[in-house]
């Protein structure tokens, strides 16, 4: 049967494209599955779906069961070891066209991002860019609403039967919500964004009945048109921003002592019992910090448990990319810093002051609990 | 040998951000500027320009007032430019947008020697959808997040960025590139000849009736109508309620703060 986007009706299963970087499932991959698994529930007859690329990978497969896949199909070829746009994009499409899930979710990393639309636009259907939040039952949807947004959700008519894939996501930084739909065409498709959705525990016994499904992709000549030369791990340690609990940011407010308001932010994680330093984009342009450490629109998106701002102004791009952390806390000596606008806590004084102090009090604090 | 860049016009979000009343952006209240992905795609065309002599070309879709920023990426360094403009391409999504690029492309011609790039991603939308799409349509291959770009012969060689290090990548032309600013490149300024250049040189504008026989037009499929993805809704989050400012800025205050932290278990 050919393939049309167009007959909705054919498309069922809700599936996640898993993805491995040398032979190890990635966070993002169990976030996925386990708010696929929400999903599937949501859709009725629905099963859970992992697909996982890549060469000698099948060991991986059953741990996924484990998040909550019901079954995980393998492509295991040697064209799929390193990525390629052109060689994933070739395996992913071909056994959608096949198998017509109504749902596809990506993670929205380096590689998910870059293929994700190359396989939209091949089969002529949508994509929804960096979701932050994912609804298929109008109950689940509306309960969203009422917390997340300042509409009127029960005074407002809703069509509660209406099953299409309800993607969220920001829009200029973080000034808009906007949630899209896909209604006419399938695989509803979006990228999820690292580290907003809850992983779920993981559970043996689901793991060992997880189905394994091996799927063949055959390569022709003229299908693959990069060659990867040369894959380079920077030699620096780069900063996990995404996965951390603590982050503590430095902004321009260290500027008459770069080195010492950097100490002092370390000293500050410390203080938490770990943590990272991240910093505005400033701290960047000027060469203070490298790029890895970026907050913000341009940078990273992180929901740390605790986020300091030390001496960051809160601009709309730098809040963009913090303000969903559960525990904010400034420091800044301008009083109307828009920073404290979103911070839980607020202290209005000179950070090279305030922050020895924090250090001495959270220690002794976690030292005599 | 031509680099066709695709450059899009964009609210400034560091100004002030207006939402109407309906939850949708209130553009008309905001400053523009170039995406700033795009002005490092056009630096890095440029740069090859200056070595192999090629033709640079702007690519943009989007309302007329957009020809201001086109004669600028030409006093920049760009040989000519495109606006493609038409009412029947308002409010179309990504894949929409890619459809209409691509063939306004195809519309001039992409040779054997020819490159497409775009920057990563336009702030805006932040999406990072419309060069991967557009690389589709053209059927070419694509490297995205490039931060350094070689050409020999008809072989290009590109540094793509990872999360935590760097691939390089070989392939041919026509390919399409997306480029990420990164802190070290900065865009030219305009040059007095090229302010010149931008008031003679001609802008061709293609409208719907120009590019409708392009094969990749599909016209149903095109536009806020024709476009696979819809808004559903769009909302304004509540804003978090204001915090709370605790007094004084000395060792008393950090220890309010601890204890704060203390008994909501978050230390
Ligand atoms: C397209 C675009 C994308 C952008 N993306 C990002 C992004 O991803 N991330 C980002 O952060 N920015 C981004 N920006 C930049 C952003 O607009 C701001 O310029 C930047 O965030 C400001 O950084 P800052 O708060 O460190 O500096 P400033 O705005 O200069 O603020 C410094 C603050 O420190 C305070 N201060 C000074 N001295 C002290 C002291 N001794 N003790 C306590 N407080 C002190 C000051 O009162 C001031 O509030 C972007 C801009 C654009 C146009
Ligand atoms: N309307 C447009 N006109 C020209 N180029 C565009 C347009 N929209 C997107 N692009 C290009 O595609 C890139 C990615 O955009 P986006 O997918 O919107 O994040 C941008 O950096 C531009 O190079």
């Amino acid at each position: 049967m050919a393939f049309d986007s167009s007959k909705i009706e054919e498309f069922k299963d809700i599936w996640v494209f898993c993805e491995e970087r040398n032979g190890e499932l990635m966070r993002t991959d169990f976030e996925l599955i386990s708010e696929g698994r929400k999903l599937a529930d949501e859709r009725e007859g629905a099963q859970l779906v992992g697909l996982l690329l890549g060469h000698n990978v099948e060991g991986l497969a059953k741990e996924l069961g484990g998040y909550g896949a019901d079954k995980v199909i393998v492509i295991d070829e040697p064209e799929l070891e390193v990525y390629t746009t052109d060689a994933y994009a070739k395996a992913i499409v071909d056994c959608i066209e096949d198998k017509k899930p109504e749902v596809v979710l990506y993670g929205a990393t380096n590689y998910g991002r870059d293929l994700a639309p190359r396989c939209a636009a091949r089969l002529e259907t949508g994509l929804t860019a960096d979701c932050t939040h994912l609804d298929i039952d109008m109950n689940e949807y509306t309960d969203f609403l009422r917390k997340a947004s300042t509409l009127d959700v029960d005074g407002t008519k809703w069509d509660m039967d209406d099953v299409n894939l309800k993607m969220t996501r920001p829009a200029f930084g973080g000034h808009l919500m906007a949630t899209i739909i896909c209604p006419r065409f399938r695989p509803c498709m979006s990228t999820v964004r690292p580290g907003v959705m809850q992983k779920r525990e993981f559970d043996q016994a689901k793991a060992d009945a997880t189905e394994v499904e091996r799927y063949h992709i055959e390569f022709k000549e003229g299908d693959i048109n990069t060659q990867v030369q040369d894959v380079v791990k920077a030699t620096k340690k780069i900063v996990d921003l995404i996965g951390a609990d603590i982050i503590v940011s430095v902004g321009r407010g260290i500027a008459k002592d770069i080195d010492g308001g950097i100490k002092l932010a370390e000293q500050l994680t410390e203080a938490f019992g770990g943590g990272v330093v991240g910093g505005s984009r400033v701290t960047v342009d000027s060469g203070w910090l490298s790029k890895d450490h970026q907050v913000g629109q341009t940078g990273k998106t992180v929901h740390p448990k605790i986020y300091v701002a030390l001496g960051i102004s809160g601009s709309i791009q730098h809040k963009a990319g913090m303000q969903e952390s559960d525990l904010i806390i400034a420091v800044n000596k301008d009083e109307n810093a828009p920073i404290f606008e979103i911070a839980d806590y607020g202290i209005c004084g000179d950070l090279f002051k305030v922050t020895p102090m924090l250090i001495k009090a959270i220690s002794e604090a976690r030292a005599n609990k | 040998m031509r680099i066709f860049v695709c450059v899009k016009q964009v609210p400034d979000t560091s100004g002030t951000v207006a939402v109407n009343e309906d939850g949708t952006l209130n553009r008309a209240s905001m400053e523009t500027i170039i995406n700033p992905d795009d002005l490092i795609a056009m630096e890095q065309a440029l740069q090859i320009k200056d070595e192999t002599g090629c033709q640079v070309t702007a690519v943009t879709m989007g309302p007329p007032p957009a020809e201001g920023m086109l004669r600028e990426l030409v006093a920049m360094g760009a040989d000519d430019a495109i606006l493609i403009s038409g009412r029947e391409f308002g409010g179309s999504d990504t894949f929409a947008t890619s459809q209409i690029i691509a063939a306004g492309i195809t519309h001039v011609g992409l040779q054997e020697d020819d490159m497409v790039f775009c920057g990563r991603q336009a702030i805006d939308g932040d999406t990072a959808q419309v060069g991967p799409q557009i690389a589709e349509k053209l059927g070419l291959p694509q490297i995205s997040y490039a931060s350094e770009i070689t050409k020999e012969g008809n072989e290009v060689t590109v540094k793509r960025m990872l999360e935590d290090g760097y691939m390089m990548i070989k392939t041919k032309t026509p390919c399409l590139i997306t480029c990420i600013s990164d802190q070290d490149k900065k865009a030219r300024y305009m040059s007095l000849a090229g302010i010149k250049h931008s008031y003679e040189s001609p802008y061709q504008i293609f409208d719907f009736e120009e590019l409708k026989d392009e094969p990749l037009i599909q016209p149903d499929k095109i536009g806020l109508k024709g476009s696979p993805t819809n808004i559903f809704k769009s909302f304004t989050p509540p804003q978090k309620g204001i915090g709370e400012m605790l007094e004084g800025a000395d060792m008393k205050t950090a220890e309010t703060l601890a204890a704060k932290l203390l008994e909501k278990h978050a230390i």
